[in-house]
Parts: structure tokens; C-alpha cells; sequence
């Protein structure tokens, strides 16, 4: 399998705020071994076996005893009672990953899926993790997951085979039991760690190969929903701590402004308030929102006006204009190139040529459950319940902001209310921690709408110019790709051209941005596979047939005709305001393939004084085809297609953050629209199981074919191609 | 002022002004509704007064005082699930679940006054409510089979 490569986009940077507090004097973490934490019965330690999973896993916080091997990449416990806990750093965003990994460790142990508990995510009883991104869940840490649950099963069968004097080949492992088929004994998983204090290293261990999974590829229930269904999970905003209080921060009118001048005499005087200011950041504390509302609003604070900022109207030109100012400047950051052959000479081989530019708009995570803290100071040590997708970065941020050790801060992540990319970073972390250290309680920060809007960071904007030539007979000769800004991933095209360059340009962005579901990989796609349409269209060539010429890859290709056959590509035939459209690709080692068929709907008469709006693109019916390697839910896999399918229709239609000098014109839910019920087209998705491949992360990839097929088929049904995305944020316009 | 939820009484000194959705998350720890956008624009707050659906956020507590208010956590009966609880597990209709409290609310009301709805009468009936994670077509069959399996409607 291709090694992921690291979006370039996730979001390392400096820290948000840099505070001045007074020294302060901080005892020495206890130390504590994992027996004394965690209580007898039998312990498995995974050793890191590969630089992949050195790039996930590794350092080891946690506990610090010093027996610990340095390097680790999870651990197991099954305790005396059989209890059996595992650690991983990962967290769980939505993506159903607790089920999904305690899967993998269920399918090792031979035992139920419900008896597996995973504690993740937390700095001080996990293994470190980099991260919960980039679709590496699965492909990384499934695979250690199965590697600690083949060797304790081992484990266990040795302990057995010790307990009754038995031979290990007569000992099987079945529905949580260690059975001795010689003579009939049955011993449960605890009563063969009763009394045990075995602690056992292990650096691999031979795992059941996918064609004789029985708990993975089968469609287990989400562990945890029954508490999503009652209201009975908490997530961070959820959570309450003895003597909590509420905190705010007092947000500057534009992005880069500068606190001036601040009185909060008024504000101070509010009974049970405290304010705070440090360096640029200013906050309140209070017992309740409404007190909070009262005292943010009694703070009197000027700030300097920032420098002119772009704002969207300028957005494209302002990117395009300063890669080149940038070009030899060092920190401008990545930029990339891959060339292969010759363009002049493909071109000049050419029977058509084409050249267009694309162009992507910012786009907003909108998690439903914006980014949120809760803080408490306890005798020097940081402990920071956030969701975020890094609890190390955010434990990092929170050492640096503070000038404390990282070992004197602990970050745990509940079960988050989705991420999407938009949870790198720890913002409302620190502030929490700044707001708690003044106030000396527990305080509690919610983000509010508007804040997630504006202070997060969004999908890259991008420009793309592309410049091909094709034969006669329908062979691409020529390929030019060249991404400002939006990002490298899927920049490189699937399709066998032998002459291609691909370059990607990093330029200064106006706005903060960072990953995003999928990133780059949907912009690309978008330019690549509408620009494909447009050549199969200059040589009046079936789109699929178009595509299946110039392409090789098997597993593209079974997609891209597990789709069209479902969605009955053949007999499709666009006409006016009806249209079909596909587009495949393939990005973190999944593999797409999207039709889709949309209607052109005519607006609603509002009178005969009142100008029409123009119509609106209606999306019908969406087919999409993936494989990822061997499935390992395949429920949870299609709920993670139909999600992508769904959030791709707001970047491919209509969502765009709109701006202007340092400030977001739309950072509301109903400035900012966001796919709703109406939205939805019928959606049919066709697995590709491959049982033969490892499996591939799929909350991300599938999210990349809509918005071309989406575009393809408005093109087929009305002549129009539209190359910027969102498509259609006024409805459907027809060019002059 | 007296509050009635889930059947419970509690009698609360608070500020009239306040919005439901505080008092019930920060008051009386019921936080299973959830404060998506506070202009009444997601739905993750939705809560049911007197069995129509109310979005809390932008509901003074002193307008439902004395009303029947029925929260998330109320809707399970003697430990037993509400039939809307039952499908969106069974549809898998969740993925991060922050937008499910609001959706069963929502699901339920209507289940209410039309035991088997259309497709078409359920996207109009949850169309206020936003699941960013996109598992819209789960909760269509959610509520589908919600109404096509349950002969009683309860909450």
C-alpha cells in the first residue's frame, strides 16, 4: 500500500496567544507504574514496529514509570474481572471509529464487540498519537489494534495451557473463553488473569487475515448509541466540574487588530465577574451566559485598526498574484512539482487543445458542536477536556502558551460532536486554561456560532489553470496542472498521460485555513474531472469511454463501472434541464466513482412586480462506488459515503465564506447555508469489497467525486460549464 | 417560577429573560439538548413543549413555565426506549450524534400527529434541523420504520 503523505495543510502554528503570567512553582508528577494504576491481571504492551506508525504513534507520555519501553504504539489490559480496556490516542469524531477499532481487537480475542472498552485520547492514560486525520485511523491503528489483540489472545492461551497442564494445540479461543477441546475445560478471560500481574512486551503478532474475519466486515452497531440516542453522552460543552464557571472572550471587530485601550472598571464591578486581561486577550468570567453577555458588554476596549485586508471579491486574482511575489522566499511554505515528458511536444502531438482556470472558494467546517473547553488548575496541573482532533498539538499548545511542561498538562478528548479537518487546533482550549488561571475555577468556554465562524480556520481557497491536448482518437497527449493554494492532495492525475506536469504553488492565504475533509483532493478532482468532460466533449466521446481510454488503473476502473452500471449509465441520455454527469478518482488509497443526475428546477413566481430569481440546480439522484481494501463495516461505510455525499453537495452548490478586510461577512447559519432535508438526493452507493487488499480509510475520499459529476451534469444539460466552486451559490445562471 | 420537565417539578429562581436551552443545560444538567447556532437555525436544541417541537435556544424560560417540557432524557418510559429511539439505532442514523437529540424530538412530534408519514412529510417536518454529518437519509428510514413498526405513539 502507497504511504499516505501528510496533508501539508494541517494546521502547525504558533500559539494563538502568547501570555506573561507570574512564575509559578509546580510539584513533580507522581510517578506510577500501570499495575498500580490500572490493577492486577495481564498487561500488553505494542512496541512500534514501522515508521509508519512511528509517524502515529510514539512518544509516550503517560505512564511515566521507567520500566515503560520508549517507544509505544498502544496497550491492552485485561483485568482480573476479565475487563478488557484499550488505549489508543485516536479520537472519535463521528467517523465510528470506537466501533470500528474495538472491531479489530474483538475479531483477535474471538470475543463480543461489547466486551471491548477503548479509552481514547487522553494524554496521561493513552499512547501518544500525532493525530485523528488524513483517513490514517484505519489503515495505521486498526492494524496495531489486531496486533495487541492477536498476542493477548496468545497470552491467554498460554496461561491456560500453564493452568491446566495442557498442550497449546488442543486450546482454542472462542466468545471470550479460552476452551480446552482435549478434555472440555472452559476458563473466561479473567479467570485465567485472576491473580496475575504479567506484564508482556510484544513488538508484532500474527493477525487473521480478512477472508476469515467474522466480527470485522460485518456491520456491528455503533458501540455508544444508546447514549446518543437519550441525551446520556457528554460531549465537552456537556461536561460540568465542581465550582464551574462560564467564560467568554471578548473577540476583536476584524482579523489582526490590535487591543489599544481596554477599561473594565464597569465590568468588574458586576458582582461574581472576573475580567481578564493579557497581552491581546481579554475575556470575562461569570456565573451564568447572561451575566457574561453583561459583562462582555460592559468592557470598554478600542482596537487598532488593522492593515487593508482582501476580501472575497479579490480573493482569486490576490491568490494568483502572490505565489509568484513569494516564489523565493523560503517561508512562503511548500510548494511541489512532478514532471514527466514533454508539454510543448504533447501539445504540438495534439488534434485539440484546451486551457481553462478553476477556482475554489473558502468553505466552513460548521461542526455542529462548535469548539469548546473545559479548564481546571489544580495545584499547578492543566487538565483540559476539548475536542480536537490533536490532543498532543493541543497538550503542546497549552505547554508553550503557559510555559509549563507538557507533563503537566492533560487533555482528553470526549467523543466530539464532528471535526471534519476543523479540529486540529486548541484555541478554545487555551482560553479556557487562561480564563480558569484567573478566575481559580473550573471554567467552561463555548465557542459561539459566530466564533466557530470567524476564529477557526477554513478549506483552503484555491485557483487551478489546467492546459491538455488530446488525439484525435482520444488519447490525451498533453497535461499541465497547476494548483495555486488549495493544496497537493489527488494533484497528481490517475489517468496514463505520458506527458504531465503537476505543480502546486503555496501562496499567502487572506484568511486563516487548514484541513478540511477530503482538502484538496475536491478541488483537484473537480478541475481534473470537469476538464476531462470538456475533452471528451471536444471529440464528441462518451464521458466513461473517455475516461476508460486514457486509464489503467484496475481499481479505478472497477469502480468507475461498478457505478455507471448501477446508476445505468448507458441508457442515460442528458436533455434540456436534465442531466447526467461522472466522475471518478482515487485519494488515501481509496477509490471513487460518482454519477450523478440533476434537474434544472424553473423559480417559483413571487408576482408580477417582483423580478424571477433565477432557477436553482436540483441534484436527483447520486450513485457513488467505492473501495477501500477489505471492508470493515460495511453499515458504518456507507453511513460515511452518504455523509460525504451530502456535505459535498454545500461545497459543490453553495457554500462559501464571504469576507472582506479582516472580516467574515457570513458567519451565521442563515447567512451560511449548510445541505438541509430538501437537499438530499436519492443516494445509492455499491461497495467494492477487495479482501485481498488492506483496508484504506473511507470517512474522506468519497466526498471528492460530487461536486464534478454534479458539474458534468449541469454541463450535459445545458451547455454551461461552471468552474468555480460553489456552483450555484444565486441559483443556476445562464452565461450572456 | 415552575418548571415541568419530563414530568418532574422543580421550582427554579432565575432570570425570566433566560433562554430555555440554559436553564435546562446549565440549571438542571439536562444537556441532552445542545446549542448549535442560537438563532433557531440548526435545531440542536429542539425541545418539546407540550409535544410540539420549540427551539430552546430562542425561548424565554418564562414563556413554558408551568407547560410540559419533555427534554431527550425524558423520552425512554420505565427504562424502555421511545420506537424513534429504537430505529435511529437500528438505521445507524448518527454519526457524531450532536444533531440527535433534536432530530428524535423533532421525529417524534410528528409521529405524533401523523403515525406513518411520507418521505416528503418527514423532510418537511425535520427540514429545521441541520446534521452536518450528512446521514439525512437515515433519519428519513429512522422515522419510516419508527412509524411503520409502532402501533402506540407515547411521550
Amino acid at each position: 500500500m502507497p504511504e499516505i503523505e501528510l496533508e501539508r495543510y494541517e494546521l502547525f502554528e504558533a500559539p494563538s496567544y502568547r501570555f506573561e503570567p507570574e512564575g509559578r512553582d509546580f510539584f513533580q508528577l507522581q510517578r506510577r507504574d500501570f499495575f498500580k494504576f490500572l490493577g492486577g491481571g495481564l498487561v500488553l504492551l505494542l512496541a512500534l514496529d514501522n515508521s509508519a506508525a512511528g509517524q502515529e504513534s510514539g512518544r509516550g507520555p503517560a505512564f511515566r514509570g521507567d520500566a515503560r519501553p520508549p517507544e509505544l504504539a498502544a496497550w491492552m489490559h485485561i483485568a482480573e474481572d476479565g475487563a478488557i480496556t484499550v488505549y489508543t490516542g485516536k479520537t472519535e469524531v463521528g467517523q465510528n471509529i470506537r466501533t470500528s477499532l474495538a472491531q479489530a481487537v474483538a475479531e483477535e480475542l474471538r470475543t463480543p464487540v461489547q466486551s471491548i472498552r477503548l479509552v481514547m485520547a487522553d494524554t496521561d492514560l493513552t499512547p501518544y498519537d500525532l493525530g485523528t486525520f488524513g483517513s490514517r485511523s484505519t489503515p495505521l491503528m486498526a492494524p496495531q489494534m489486531k496486533k495487541v489483540g492477536a498476542a493477548a489472545r496468545e497470552a491467554l492461551i498460554d496461561l491456560a495451557a500453564a493452568k491446566w497442564k495442557a498442550d497449546r494445540s488442543s486450546l482454542t479461543v472462542a466468545a471470550g473463553a479460552v476452551k480446552n477441546n482435549a478434555s472440555g475445560e472452559s476458563a473466561g478471560f479473567g479467570e485465567l488473569t485472576r491473580g496475575q500481574k504479567l506484564l508482556k512486551t510484544i513488538d508484532g503478532a500474527s493477525v487473521t487475515p480478512a477472508t476469515e474475519w467474522k466480527l470485522e466486515g460485518s456491520s456491528v452497531t455503533k458501540v455508544n448509541a444508546i447514549d446518543m440516542v437519550t441525551g446520556a453522552h457528554r460531549y465537552t460543552p456537556d461536561l460540568t466540574r465542581p465550582g464551574m464557571l462560564y467564560g467568554r472572550v471578548l473577540r476583536p471587530p476584524a482579523f489582526n487588530a490590535k487591543l489599544a485601550s481596554f477599561d473594565s472598571n464597569q465590568a468588574s464591578a458586576i458582582p461574581d465577574v472576573v475580567i481578564v486581561r493579557d497581552g491581546d486577550f481579554a475575556g470575562a468570567v461569570a456565573s451564568d451566559e447572561m451575566t457574561l453577555d453583561k459583562a462582555i458588554g460592559a468592557i470598554k476596549a478600542d482596537w487598532t485598526s488593522a492593515p487593508q485586508q482582501p476580501s472575497n471579491n479579490e480573493l482569486f486574482a490576490y491568490l494568483k498574484a502572490n505565489w509568484v511575489a513569494q516564489r523565493n522566499d523560503p517561508n512562503s511554505g511548500p510548494s511541489s512539482s512532478s514532471i514527466h515528458g514533454d508539454i510543448e511536444q504533447g501539445l504540438q502531438a495534439a488534434a485539440h487543445k484546451l486551457e481553462a482556470a478553476y477556482t475554489v472558494a473558502y468553505i466552513a467546517h460548521v461542526p455542529l458542536e462548535p469548539r469548546s473547553a473545559v479548564a481546571e488548575w489544580n495545584n499547578g496541573k492543566l487538565t483540559v477536556w476539548t475536542g480536537t482532533q490533536r490532543p498532543w498539538g493541543v497538550q503542546a499548545g497549552l505547554a508553550a502558551a503557559f510555559k509549563i511542561p507538557e507533563d503537566r498538562v492533560r487533555v482528553i478528548v470526549l467523543d466530539t460532536g464532528s471535526a471534519y479537518g476543523g479540529k486540529h487546533t486548541g484555541e478554545a482550549a487555551v482560553e479556557a486554561a487562561r480564563l480558569a488561571m484567573a478566575a481559580g475555577k473550573p471554567v467552561k468556554l463555548v465557542w459561539s456560532r459566530e466564533e466557530e465562524f470567524t476564529w477557526g480556520y477554513f478549506r483552503p481557497a484555491g485557483v487551478i489553470d489546467i492546459r491538455s491536448g488530446v488525439s484525435s482518437d482520444g488519447l490525451i497527449t498533453a497535461w499541465e496542472f497547476h494548483n495555486y493554494n488549495s493544496g497537493p492532495s489527488a494533484i497528481e492525475t490517475p489517468y496514463d498521460i505520458v506527458n504531465r506536469s503537476t505543480q502546486f504553488h503555496a501562496t499567502e492565504s487572506p484568511l486563516r485555513q487548514g484541513s478540511y475533509r477530503g482538502l484538496a483532493a475536491t478541488a483537484n478532482h473537480f478541475a481534473r474531472e470537469s476538464h476531462m468532460d470538456d475533452l471528451a466533449a471536444t471529440l464528441a466521446m462518451d464521458p466513461l469511454e473517455f475516461r476508460l481510454k486514457n486509464l489503467k488503473n484496475d481499481r479505478l476502473r472497477a469502480v468507475l463501472q461498478a457505478a455507471a452500471e448501477k446508476f445505468g449509465w448507458a441508457k442515460a441520455k442528458s436533455e434540456p434541464k436534465r442531466g447526467f454527469g461522472i466522475a471518478c478518482g482515487v485519494e488515501k488509497g481509496g477509490y471513487v466513482a460518482t454519477c450523478a443526475e440533476i434537474s434544472i428546477v424553473p423559480s417559483e413566481f413571487l408576482g408580477a412586480e417582483v423580478a424571477p430569481p433565477p432557477p436553482h440546480v436540483k441534484i436527483e439522484r447520486v450513485v457513488t462506488a467505492f473501495e477501500c481494501g477489505a471492508v470493515v463495516n460495511p453499515e458504518h461505510l456507507k453511513n460515511q459515503i452518504e455523509g460525504s455525499i451530502v456535505m459535498g453537495i454545500g461545497g459543490a452548490l453553495f457554500e462559501a465564506v464571504e469576507f472582506s478586510n479582516g472580516r467574515i461577512l457570513n458567519s451565521r447559519l442563515s447567512k451560511y447555508r449548510v445541505p438541509r432535508f430538501s437537499d438530499l438526493p436519492v443516494i445509492e452507493t455499491v461497495l467494492v469489497d477487495r479482501k485481498d487488499l488492506p483496508s484504506a480509510g473511507a470517512g474522506e475520499t468519497p466526498i471528492v467525486g460530487l461536486a464534478p459529476a454534479v458539474g458534468n451534469a449541469i454541463f450535459h444539460a445545458t451547455g454551461t460549464r461552471i468552474r468555480s466552486l460553489p456552483m450555484t451559490p444565486r441559483g443556476f445562471v445562464q452565461p450572456l | 417560577m415552575e418548571l415541568v420537565v419530563n414530568q418532574k417539578h422543580y421550582r427554579l429562581v432565575v432570570n425570566p429573560d433566560r433562554r430555555l436551552l440554559w436553564v435546562l443545560r446549565d440549571e438542571l444538567e439536562l444537556t441532552g439538548a445542545k446549542y448549535g447556532c442560537g438563532e433557531g437555525q440548526c435545531g440542536a436544541c429542539t425541545v418539546l413543549i407540550d409535544g410540539a417541537p420549540i427551539r430552546s435556544c430562542l425561548t424565554r424560560v418564562s414563556a413554558v413555565a408551568g407547560k410540559q417540557i419533555t427534554t431527550i432524557e425524558g423520552l425512554a418510559q420505565n427504562g424502555k426506549l421511545h420506537p424513534l429511539q429504537e430505529a435511529f439505532i437500528e438505521a445507524d442514523a448518527m454519526q457524531c450524534g450532536y444533531c440527535t437529540p433534536g432530530m428524535i424530538l423533532s421525529g417524534v412530534s410528528l409521529l405524533k400527529k401523523t403515525p406513518q408519514p411520507s418521505e416528503p412529510e418527514i423532510r418537511r417536518a425535520l427540514e429545521g434541523n441541520v446534521c452536518r454529518c450528512g446521514t439525512y437519509p437515515r433519519i428519513i428510514r429512522a422515522v419510516q420504520m419508527a412509524g411503520a413498526n409502532s402501533g402506540v405513539q407515547h411521550a
